[in-house]
């Protein structure tokens, strides 16, 4: 634990100049004072200022306020909301000034303002990251991801870029509504038929298989190192060989999951059924339970958390195998399929969307798993809390 | 030894067998069907003997796979376009390139969470989040995307291989710039040694196996990416591409040779990794 305040608690006297002045304040403040000097936005080539009749210095006002008041503020924390309330309001400029219909870009008066509310941004994170509970493993995650969505959609409007490289994520957003139902439809060619039948089958065949090798370890001494070898070999490449074998539909896909997933299941299910310890098996011998209870009642259970360890690996995997067997060939509906045609029509909102929903789909998925756990394996070490 | 090499032989075989048994089976009615059209005899050992020797055989034999990497390994030099050598440069190029840039990134952020609790707090959930995000299935995207404001060739594949790289890394190299000992850690205080030089003497040697453990994952998922990125190029080199052209025109021998080379490829480079791992952790002393 050695962290900024090692110093002050060896040594609570000790006056420096690291820690009389507060330089996250000055990070805050130097660049917007600097960026009062500039313009912040233009009028058809002209510069717009500070103080050039928009409403601009209500907002700057507004966020000074919000960092003097948190410093008054009886506790950190209720000082970090103020502060986190005083961001919000600022990141409403850019929009005040282009619905004022003016261009934001060149306009270093206003990206210097930004940067600033992001390092306040940064400070408020970093007195939540201290507070145990949901504030720092729920909020100060989401705050980190709202950072980054707001910075994504201030540059990529701010500078205009065009959409065709990067939509902004308020497009994004306007493309998953305006698309929801073949968005929707993808979603069920893709997730609900092909990888859910994929992962189930593939999953459960590496499970069967796994407890067939534990009571022939003949079989399990043959298959690891051929295991071992699988993981090493792209085993997205038999993608064109399955649509080939089993046409377009999901069959293809399923059969693509199943190859992509067995693997990771048997190495992680062998794993976990060799974890239980000498003395419990001996236990279980000593009051005459067979293979069929003691696999049932002690080596299953003590399996879990590896069982999960491969649920989740495969999670990722079959989505991705799906995804990447529909661009050899698909019926016309399917994330892949959409992916592929939306970026040769130059529709890139619309890919974008996609994506979005994949890794919703994605972290979904992974999410339900860990919940599972959570509930099953509540007993196992690495669930205790830190 | 024999009590492994003999179970992993014979599970080989059985595995080559069902093979030769599928490939029988599966190329089956086309070999009928051309015995028939060259109304030539239809007994049982001909028809196998012409489901092996097929030209675009549904599943090709393992012999014919053999051969045609043979042919193709031999048959041309290392930099025609014909010789598979070749293409699995262009993959190995374009994966190697990414494992060393999701190194850099995968150091630089692990080293960010393991000294910023900030850090540790706000971006660790979402690099386990990034994972979630089947890059793999988007990245022609990405290659069409960057090739529209003109990048093009090796940075597209790096930049799929380095996403996809970078998270074993990240996690394996928190880990192990944790791990370092904190006796030691208080020694280095007492040395009054600052923060960067318990870094560099310390947390990073002994952060050294778990970084190959990490690197051993990395290096087979890079040749992954890799392959998967050269798909939308369409025809030209790489043995994404190889696939790709195999399927388009039902040169199945073809396909099945890109993949072994492409197996070939991973293992050859995980190789390389172990040994690196044998040399520099034998020099520091740790076995």
């Amino acid at each position: 634990m050695s962290n900024l305040t090692s110093d002050e608690a060896t040594n609570p006297y000790r006056t420096n100049l690291r820690s009389a002045v507060d330089w996250g304040l000055i990070a805050i403040g130097l660049p917007i004072l600097a960026g009062l000097a500039f313009p912040i936005a233009d009028r058809s080539g002209e510069p717009v200022g500070w103080f050039d009749g928009t409403n601009a210095p209500f907002f700057l006002v507004g966020f000074v306020l919000a960092v003097i008041a948190a410093a008054f503020a009886p506790k950190r924390v209720w000082g970090a909301w103020v502060e986190l309330a005083g961001v919000a309001f600022a990141w409403l400029l850019p929009l005040h000034l282009m619905n004022g219909g003016l261009m934001l870009s060149d306009a270093w008066g206003l990206w210097l303002f930004l940067f600033g509310t992001m390092v306040l941004l940064w400070r408020v994170m970093a007195v939540f990251a201290g507070v145990p509970g949901w504030t720092r493993s729920v909020l100060v995650p989401g705050l980190f991801g709202l950072g980054l969505l707001v910075a994504w959609e201030q540059l990529v409007t701010g500078f205009s870029v065009p959409a065709i490289l990067l939509p902004a994520p308020s497009r994004i957003l306007v493309a998953i509504i305006h698309n929801a139902p073949v968005l929707w439809d993808d979603f069920r060619q893709t997730v609900l038929t092909s990888v859910l039948r994929g992962y189930v089958m593939g999953c459960s065949a590496g499970f069967l298989v796994a407890i067939l090798a534990d009571r022939v370890p003949f079989l399990a001494r043959g298959l690891l190192p051929l295991g071992n070898l699988a993981s090493a070999i792209p085993v997205v490449g038999i993608a064109p060989i399955m649509v080939m074998w089993f046409g377009f539909d999901w069959q293809s896909k399923a059969a693509v999951i199943v190859v992509m997933t067995f693997f990771p299941m048997l190495i992680n299910t062998l794993a976990g059924l060799g974890n239980s310890e000498r003395i419990q098996l001996d236990l279980m011998r000593s009051y005459g339970a067979g293979y069929g209870t003691t696999l049932a009642k002690l080596r299953l259970p003590n399996a879990l958390p590896f069982l999960f360890n491969g649920l989740k690996i495969n999670s990722t995997l079959a989505l991705i195998g799906a995804i990447v067997a529909e661009f050899f060939g698909t019926p016309v509906v399917g994330m892949g399929f959409r992916i592929s045609t939306e970026v040769a029509r130059m529709n890139l909102d619309v890919v974008w969307a996609t994506i979005a929903v994949a890794a919703l789909t994605g972290s979904g998925l992974y999410g339900a798993l860990a919940v599972l756990e959570r509930v099953t394996t509540a007993w196992h070490p690495s669930m205790r809390g830190r | 030894m024999t009590r492994r090499a003999l179970p992993v032989t014979v599970m080989t075989l059985l595995l080559l067998a069902a093979w030769y048994v599928g490939a029988a089976w599966l190329n089956w009615p086309q070999a009928v069907e051309t015995l028939m059209r060259a109304s030539k005899p239809t007994g049982v050992a001909d028809v196998l003997a012409q489901a092996y020797a097929m030209k675009r055989p549904i599943l090709p034999t393992p012999d014919q796979v053999v051969v045609e990497l043979w042919n193709s390994l031999t048959g041309y030099a290392p930099t025609s376009p014909r010789n598979l050598l070749f293409h699995a440069w262009v993959t190995a190029e374009a994966a190697l390139t990414g494992l060393a840039m999701g190194l850099v990134l995968g150091i630089l952020l692990a080293a960010g969470i393991v000294y910023t609790r900030t850090l540790e707090a706000s971006l660790l959930p979402w690099v386990i989040a990034s994972q979630t995000v089947p890059i793999l299935a988007i990245a022609p995207m990405i290659v069409v995307i960057l090739g529209n404001i003109g990048l093009t060739g090796l940075l597209p594949k790096a930049v799929i291989c380095m996403y996809l790289c970078f998270f074993p890394i990240t996690v394996g190299m928190v880990k192990g710039l944790r791990s370092a000992d904190p006796l030691w850690l208080d020694l280095m205080r007492t040395y009054s040694a600052g923060g960067l030089r318990a870094f560099w003497s310390l947390r990073l040697p002994a952060s050294m196996p778990f970084l190959f453990a990490s690197l051993k994952v990395s290096v087979a998922i890079s040749v992954v990416g890799a392959i998967v990125g050269e798909l939308p190029t369409g025809g030209q080199a790489g043995l994404g591409a190889r696939l790709l052209s195999g399927s388009y025109y039902g040169q199945t021998v073809q396909i099945w040779a890109a993949l072994i080379m492409a197996s070939l490829l991973s293992v050859a480079l995980i190789a390389v990794v172990r040994g690196l791992e044998l040399v520099l952790l034998g020099r520091a002393g740790a076995r």
